[in-house]
């Protein structure tokens, strides 16, 4: 990105003052950051959504945040199936969001197949017609190679019951990660095709640069971001915005 | 944890250690691989260029470049200093001699508090502290507490929780009283994750910790966290005032940057480490040893240490026996192999003996523990004759032990060629002859078939 813009300012098409560097230099983070930006596809019925990340990347959080937004905002119906059995008290954590944004919970025991609670929950939602369901899952470190097996498995069993599905599949990305997040990002795309990336804990200082690699290396676009402990803290991603952040001191 | 930082560090050392004689050219060139090799493992820039300056007026000192073996001082230099960066012997937790230790855990969210909490519990628990409490002060995240309540049990620890309608500050003040009366050893107090830009919850964090006045505070931290654990260090060290670090997630591949910056920046030292999904992944920091370990120098004291508190010594002694007798059986691998598998997963043992990095295979092997599972079946299926004796192992018996097990006739003959090739392998090593690497690492992985997936 530095040597495109350093040839562009030398070839003459951009002014050599700092002000018009700059505005050039955030247009090009723009661009990048904005690689194969799309909307999130909700046209299947149900659209299946599956979520999944490296532990304590906020995973849960943000199905409670898109569940909100699409059932109170768009007033369509949601599934949410707790498919982290692993963790403690991971389904109750998931519960009590289902209950604030009003939509139903399908769960497992504690320690049960997380693939068929997948099948349950599209099961429910097919038999009750709703519109969106959103898969947890358990959070896992992208070099732990069964727990990626297992990943791809849940994807499979999701993809066999309901053929297209799962439509969308979010990596969450902590915006503190540092280097690492690239790694996460091409083994987890590796193994379940990820369609976009949640960049979460935006308000803190972090500014989630992280993303750009992603985008420009794997192109995966960030489709949401987090930025705070509330339901409407949850947004589209703004490619410029995000550059302009990332600049601003 | 730190392996490709490692792999460059001892990629880079083992140039300087092969030379006979070291030039003012060859000490800058190895200080330059060093400096990049940390840049790109997040170190914090300051940090880096603080530390090769150092490290490269300590190698051209006259003592090194006239020294006999100037490679190998380098070498002892590097681990030197390495271990000075991540906080010199470390130290351990500030017990109180009268009434219940308290120790206050703060932290980003989603660096793995409540774990580290249960983990850390079970931990003291092990080492000594028999009554352990934790108190639930995440008030904010749903189902905070029942995960507390649920680890907490898991890890033996009572727990003192007031679901999420009390304020944290008084939980705490009232967790405090109550393992005052019922006299805990110690008192460990989650509480919520929080950034440290938020003002409301960072004040509130401070007036917790004036309530119960904890011995220790501890940060966790998240080991993949980049150039920003800097920042978030010392706006916790400034309100939290915290003592020491937990480091989680070390058993990804983050590059460990997050680790050596934060002891270099606030001057706390990283008193433990989770390495695992498991409660007992979790160890006491030794930085000493950690940098012996980055350096591929091994880190045999853990190792012994995790063995001494697992294996019975007296089972031992009878083993060592047994084997210099040859009468070595598969219900003594058996047992072996239990104790061995309480000490922890596998692929984390390998990775503390020295020399080990250096093997390939071994590197990216990903041992399945699953095999192991299917080894014991396959034992327990046999009758104790059998164990004793595998050669009575033919046709109808084996098929008979494979039904039991729930494998196939095949890979109970594998097992027990196996056996017989360990058995061999031992009369070696009790012969005082070196053993063949290939085959100790077949014996470490146990199993019929060692699986070794490359990453």
């Amino acid at each position: 990105m530095v040597e495109r813009l350093e040839h562009e300012v030398e070839g003459g098409s951009v002014a050599a003052d700092g002000e018009a560097v700059q505005a050039r230099l955030i247009e090009i983070l723009a661009e990048v950051a904005g690689t194969g930006r799309g909307p999130i596809d909700l046209r299947a019925e149900p659209a299946v959504l599956l979520m999944v990340g490296v532990n304590g990347t906020g995973k849960t959080t943000t199905i409670g945040k898109i569940a909100w937004h699409l059932s109170q905002e768009f007033g369509l119906s949601v599934v949410l199936g707790a498919a982290d059995t692993y963790r403690a008290a991971a389904a109750e954590q998931l519960a009590e969001w289902a209950e604030r944004a009003g939509a139903e919970l399908v769960r497992g025991q504690e320690g049960a197949d997380p693939g068929a609670v997948a099948f349950d929950a599209i099961e429910a939602a097919q038999a009750r017609g709703a519109d969106v369901v959103i898969v947890d899952t358990a959070g896992r470190l992208h070099t732990q190679g069964n727990l990626m097996d297992e990943l791809t498995k849940v994807r499979r069993v999701i993809a066999k019951q309901m053929p297209g599905a799962p439509h969308e599949t979010l990596l969450s990305i902590d915006a503190t990660t540092g280097q690492n997040g690239l790694r996460q990002a091409r083994i987890f795309a590796d193994a379940v095709e990820v369609d976009g990336v949640v960049l979460t804990k935006l308000d803190g200082t972090a500014k989630g640069g992280i993303v750009l690699a992603i985008a420009d290396e794997l192109g995966i676009p960030v489709k949401l971001i987090g930025a705070g402990e509330t339901l409407e803290d949850l947004r589209p991603f703004d490619p410029t915005d995000f550059a302009n952040a990332l600049l601003a001191e | 944890m730190f392996d490709q930082l490692s792999d460059r560090l001892q990629a880079t050392l083992s140039e300087v250690r092969s030379r006979g004689k070291l030039s003012e050219a060859d000490v800058d060139a190895a200080m330059r691989e060093i400096r990049l090799a940390l840049l790109e493992a997040d170190v914090n820039f300051k940090v880096v260029k603080g530390f090769t300056k150092t490290l490269k007026e300590r190698c051209l000192g006259a003592d090194v470049l006239g020294s006999l073996d100037p490679g190998q001082q380098v070498v002892k230099i590097v681990n030197e200093e390495l271990t000075g960066l991540m906080g010199g012997t470390g130290r351990d937790l500030a017990f109180s001699s009268s009434g219940p230790t308290v120790i206050l855990m703060a932290g980003l969210q989603g660096s793995g508090k409540t774990t580290a909490c249960a983990k850390l519990a079970r931990h003291l628990r092990e080492n000594g502290r028999r009554d352990v409490a934790l108190a639930a002060c995440d008030v904010y995240r749903p189902a905070a507490v029942e995960q507390l309540v649920t680890v907490g049990k898991r890890a033996g620890a009572h727990v003192y929780e007031k679901g999420t309608d009390a304020d944290p500050v008084e939980i705490a003040a009232w967790a405090l009283e109550q393992a005052k009366t019922e006299r805990r050893d110690v008192l460990i107090v989650d509480t919520a994750g929080r950034l440290h830009v938020d003002a409301d919850l960072m004040e509130e964090l401070a007036r917790i910790r004036k309530r119960v006045t904890p011995h220790d505070v501890l940060l966790v931290v998240d080991a993949m966290t980049g150039q920003d654990a800097v920042g978030v260090a010392e706006s916790f060290a400034e309100t939290a005032e915290f003592d020491g670090v937990v480091m989680t997630k070390l058993d990804g591949d983050a590059r460990g940057g997050a680790a050596l910056s934060v002891k270099a920046v606030t001057g706390k030292p990283i008193l433990f480490a989770s390495t695992g999904e498991k409660l007992e992944a979790f160890d006491r920091f030794h930085p000493d040893r950690m940098a012996s370990r980055i350096l591929g120098m091994g880190d045999v004291l853990s190792l012994i240490e995790r063995a001494e508190q697992q294996i019975d010594e007296k089972q031992a002694l009878d083993l060592e026996k047994k084997m210099r007798r040859n009468e070595f059986t598969l219900e003594d691998f058996l047992q072996q192999m239990k104790q061995v598998r309480k000490m922890g997963p596998l692929s984390g043992l390998l990775g503390m003996l020295p020399g080990m990095g250096a093997m390939k295979q071994l590197k990216n092997a990903n041992v399945d523990e699953r095999e192991l599972d299917r080894v014991e079946a396959i034992i327990l299926s046999m009758t104790p004759e059998e164990r004793v004796n595998p050669a009575l192992i033919k046709g109808s018996r084996r098929k008979r032990i494979a039904n039991g097990s729930g494998t196939r006739p095949q890979q109970v003959n594998q097992l027990i060629k196996q056996f017989d090739q360990m058995r061999k392998l031992m009369r070696h090593m009790t012969s005082g002859k070196d053993p063949d690497p290939q085959q100790l690492a077949q014996m470490m992985g146990g199993a019929p078939r060692p699986k070794y997936k490359r990453r």
